[in-house]
């Protein structure tokens, strides 16, 4: 049997507004529990919520990105269950009417392939706090610093049909917070995290299978694990004989597999209505049309720009619009070196490489992009060749030197242009190698452009990696076949 | 006015007044009501908790701004708060075993605003749990007895802030109303309460019973005590987005009211079957007052009358239901002992902590907003409010105010109403009005027996001033409000 997977995700983006959603409280990241509530974010009596109006212009600017119809009337509803976390024993969203309505997201596939994903909504409502176990012997301690903390719940059609789509679609999502500003996208403290809905169907069913909800996955690699997990654990199941039941399931990332939270059977009746503190949003015309204008280059404009106005291929154009401090990163760059392609090559080949490695985002990126640009606008005009280059970034990456041009003048690293000088090189390493000049006389023509390999290395060497290796390749292969 | 009255009979404008002619101090006046408190309280049950050290301290405060020339209109004067208004520093119990610990952080905006004028703050008053009740016997610190006739109730859900003005133990207080809870109590307690337009007074602080119903409002011994107090009270507040912002009038200035060519509707609906035929001949005598002042009276109908308490029932519990779920024994408030994991925390915690009728109501609540449920009444209630606030909308196309009674009987007996629903049909006449959103207040009209009459006067939105105008006019004719209990007088 041909199995067909069918994946929704709902995105919950934490917004970077400076206050909670509904309180004056700061939302900063990472203080001391219990220091960023107040008596609203504790759900003392008597307090009421004011809805941030920041929050309000992040989620319209969302729409606006995504193309979707940005309600003019949105209404703020309780959702009732009880948890510890949960301050107020509610917890205030919106359900009916929310604020995005449908858009579309496109994707790009590592293929090259395109597909739009349509939105389903996009909702804004408070986060809840944090249980604490650790340290905590036998009891629970709350900690409401995050309760009230602006979410957009950003919900997709189920329209991605493999764990690399369901990626790629979290990749666009983060893509399109972060450029907007709206969210900082740090997976690992939590920022961006989604909720997964799996389910499959025997290939041209048109019917949904039953399926299954994996909560709270918070990196890219364990969406797409607990996808696969999720995916095999379905359909050996029903070829088992046996039955998906619908159920929220939990991934684990150091086992590598979901595991069942609640069913449906124990699930919550949330009770929605409208919540009577609360005046419904009413968002105007102007005002959206004023956000409009705030909205920056989203990624897939500077995708397209990247190929069609500075020549990247389709793949390049793609990787460095990922996220806007990749985008931004990369521009500099390439306005400080003028050379877009070995801006582009030098940002995904050896930064990136040098940050993954030591697992630093670029925005943290010991090299700035003003050194890197000086360093490849020394490559591009042939100050230093392509071996010297490699060891100015490493002295740059340690802090040594504060441009290219003074690792470069400190440590003699400036190519040898001089024809004189080369010459003289070839001759010393001709006059020390008789042997393999021998060789190299007796072989084959056809063998001798392998062989001249072994000469140009020695006269790299030799010039401490100064030498410009095309020049050194030309003198040699003049001398080499003169001496014949 | 006649200096012989006691300090504790004075309307809250006298004693201001006094304050100002340096009479008294604001520690002699304040001492004058603690004492009587002390002396009283214990059989009439009014206040929860007296707060005799702070009454003292914001009484010598008083008394030093006006030595320094910056009292406001109302420094100095005493008055009680529900404790249903969160106080920093001072329990605010609710009338509730659950938050009978609880002292509140922060101060309530209403009661920010109160003390910046210099008010002094005797204690807080008992109220039913909640405020879920019409007769104060559902507080958790036990009933309150009407000082007119102590087998009688005080009202509900402000009993306690009713009977203390009436029994002379504060010159006014703080109420709120979420289904007549400061006029029904006020026509009990014979004194004047004003449930304001809903918006007009902010609800931060004030501890929710059904959000989009609850009202705070004053309550005194006349309508210009109350117009006083709406002085202060009133005004948007940015921490409460329900709050309406709008330009408050002068409600002291708005006293200065003409009855002649007043035009009073009396809804016929407010006439009928269940209404005690003393209380019918008080309200009727008031209205012929105003004619006999100028003003014309006509048949009003409020078709959708009938259907206000069970909407009421619908739309309060299922808000209280969400209000209420705080209450789980995790931050604040009461936690049972030694719970063995968290469901028992949370069952044991509310079966504690809450009395039947929160309880039933919340359960009411429960079940109206469940999944099946919610169409058939939550939504349903939603649209017959809807016509209700349209039946009055209507009505006030063509009067200036309606007048009928607060409440269909005067008080009744402490225990009289075994059955839940049928102390329900107590609010008939004031219930329609937190559904419309529109201000209402209740003026003493009468008394059947020994217990005291109240007259309702409904105004359009935000047509508080016309409200205390016209109150006040009637209190210029007639000596309703100047009457006293005999509870507590042979104490002067």
């Amino acid at each position: 049997m041909q199995w067909e997977v069918v994946i929704g995700l709902e995105v919950h983006a934490q917004l970077a507004t400076q206050s909670k959603i509904f309180s004056g409280s700061s939302t900063t990241y990472g203080a001391e529990p219990n220091t960023q509530a107040s008596a609203v974010d504790l759900g003392l009596p008597g307090t009421l919520p004011v809805l941030n109006e920041q929050a309000v212009a992040m989620a319209v600017r969302f729409g606006l990105a995504v193309n979707a119809a940005v309600a003019g009337h949105s209404v703020f509803e309780r959702k009732n269950y009880f948890y510890p976390d949960l301050p107020k024993g509610y917890q205030t969203s919106q359900m009916s009417q929310p604020i995005v309505g449908p858009g579309v997201l496109e994707i790009l596939l590592e293929d090259g392939t395109r597909k739009s994903i349509r939105i389903h909504h996009a909702h804004l409502e408070e986060d809840a706090g944090k249980s604490l176990h650790e340290d905590f012997q036998g009891m629970t301690g709350i900690d409401l610093n995050r309760a009230g903390t602006p979410l957009l719940e950003i919900v997709s059609e189920p329209d991605l049909r493999s764990a690399k789509e369901a990626v790629a679609y979290v990749r666009a999502i983060h893509a399109i917070v972060t450029y907007l500003g709206i969210s900082d996208g740090n997976m690992a403290e939590g920022s961006l995290r989604c909720d997964v809905n799996i389910s499959v169907r025997p290939k041209g069913q048109e019917a949904y299978g039953t399926r299954a909800e994996v909560k709270n996955v918070n990196s890219f690699r364990f969406i797409e694990r607990a996808i696969h997990f999720e995916v095999e654990r379905q359909i050996d199941l029903i070829e088992d004989g046996g039955r998906v039941v619908q159920e929220t399931r939990l991934y684990d990332p150091d086992a590598d597999e979901t595991r069942s939270m609640r069913s449906k059977e124990e699930a919550n009746d949330y009770r929605y209505f409208p919540c009577p503190d609360l005046l419904p949003v009413e968002v105007d015309e102007a005002y959206i049309e004023h956000l409009r204008g705030t909205l920056p280059e989203m990624p897939a404009e500077k995708r397209a720009r990247f190929e069609s106005e500075l020549g990247l291929s389709a793949y390049d154009a793609s990787v460095l619009s990922g996220t806007r401090e990749m985008a931004d990163f990369f521009e500099e760059v390439k306005n400080v070196c003028g050379d877009a392609k070995q801006a582009a090559n030098w940002v995904q080949g050896e930064l990136s490489g040098r940050l993954n490695k030591e697992n630093l985002d670029i925005s943290v990126s010991p090299i700035s992009s003003e050194q890197l640009g000086g360093l490849i606008k020394r490559i591009v005009d042939e100050t230093i060749n392509g071996k010297a280059a490699k060891q100015v970034f490493a002295a740059l990456w340690d802090g040594e030197g504060t441009t290219a041009d003074e690792v470069i003048a400190s440590r003699g690293l400036k190519q040898v242009t001089d024809t004189g000088a080369i010459e003289a090189v070839v001759d010393q390493v001709i006059a020390d190698n008789p042997a393999q000049v021998t060789q190299y006389q007796e072989a084959e023509v056809d063998k001798r452009g392998k062989m001249i390999g072994f000469f140009v290395g020695q006269v790299m060497k030799a010039s401490r990696g100064t030498a410009n290796p095309q020049q050194v390749n030309k003198v040699l292969k003049d001398k080499l076949d003169s001496l014949s | 006015m006649s200096s012989s009255i006691a300090l504790h009979d004075k309307t809250l404008s006298e004693l201001a007044q006094g304050l100002e002619a340096g009479e008294y101090t604001s520690r002699e006046l304040t001492e004058v009501f603690l004492a009587r408190i002390e002396r009283l309280d214990g059989e009439l049950n009014s206040f929860i908790t007296v707060c005799r050290e702070e009454a003292l301290r914001d009484a010598d405060a008083a008394d030093a701004r006006r030595a320094a020339g910056k009292a406001a209109p109302l420094t100095g004067v005493p008055m009680a708060i529900k404790d249903i208004f969160c106080t920093e520093g001072v329990r605010t119990s609710c009338g509730s075993k659950m938050l009978d610990n609880f002292i509140s952080p922060y101060d309530a905006t209403v009661i920010e605003k109160l003390r910046a004028e210099g008010v002094v703050m005797l204690g807080k008053t008992n109220l039913d749990e909640f405020a879920m009740g019409s007769s104060n016997e559902n507080s958790y610190y036990g009933p309150v007895k009407n000082p007119w006739d102590l087998t009688a109730v005080p009202g509900g859900s402000s009993g306690g802030s009713a009977a203390a003005v009436a029994a002379g133990l504060a010159p006014a207080a703080l109420g709120t109303d979420t289904g007549g809870s400061i006029r029904q109590p006020a026509a009990f307690c014979g004194i004047t309460g004003l449930k304001p337009t809903y918006g007009r007074v902010s609800r931060y602080g004030m501890i929710a019973y059904a959000s989009s119903l609850d009202q705070g409002g004053p309550m005194a011994r006349s309508a210009e005590d109350c117009a006083r107090l709406m002085n202060v009270i009133a005004g948007a507040d940015p921490r409460d987005s329900t709050s309406v912002v709008r330009g408050v009038p002068d409600y002291v200035e708005g006293l200065k009211y003409s009855l002649k060519g007043l035009k009073i509707g009396l809804p016929k609906e407010y006439f009928g079957e269940g209404l005690t035929p003393e209380v019918e001949a008080s309200v009727r005598a008031a209205i012929k007052v105003f004619e006999d002042a100028g003003a014309s009276v006509q048949e009003i109908s409020l078709p959708h009358t009938h259907l206000a308490i069970p909407t009421y029932y619908v739309i309060a519990p299922a808000e209280a239901s969400s209000n209420l779920s705080r209450y789980d024994g995790v931050r604040f408030g009461h936690r049972c002992a030694d719970p063995k994991d968290l469901e028992d925390l949370y069952k044991r915690t509310r079966e504690e902590g809450f009395g039947d009728e929160v309880k039933r109501r919340i359960l009411i609540g429960t079940h109206t907003l469940s999944e099946g449920f919610f169409d058939a009444y939550y939504i349903k209630a939603q649209k017959v409010r809807r016509l209700i606030r349209q039946d009055f909308l209507d009505a006030f196309d063509q009067v200036d105010v309606l007048m009928g009674p607060a409440a269909p009987t005067p008080a009744f007996d402490l225990g009289a109403h075994k059955d839940p629903l049928s102390m329900y049909l107590q609010d008939l006449y004031t219930i329609a009005i937190n559904l419309a959103g529109i201000p209402g207040i209740s003026v003493p009209a009468g008394l059947a027996g020994k217990r005291p009459v109240g007259l309702q006067i409904l105004g359009p939105h935000f047509g508080e001033q016309t409200l205390l105008g016209v109150a006040h006019q009637f209190q210029q004719l007639t000596d309703w409000h100047r009457q006293r209990p005999e509870f507590g007088q042979e104490h002067a």
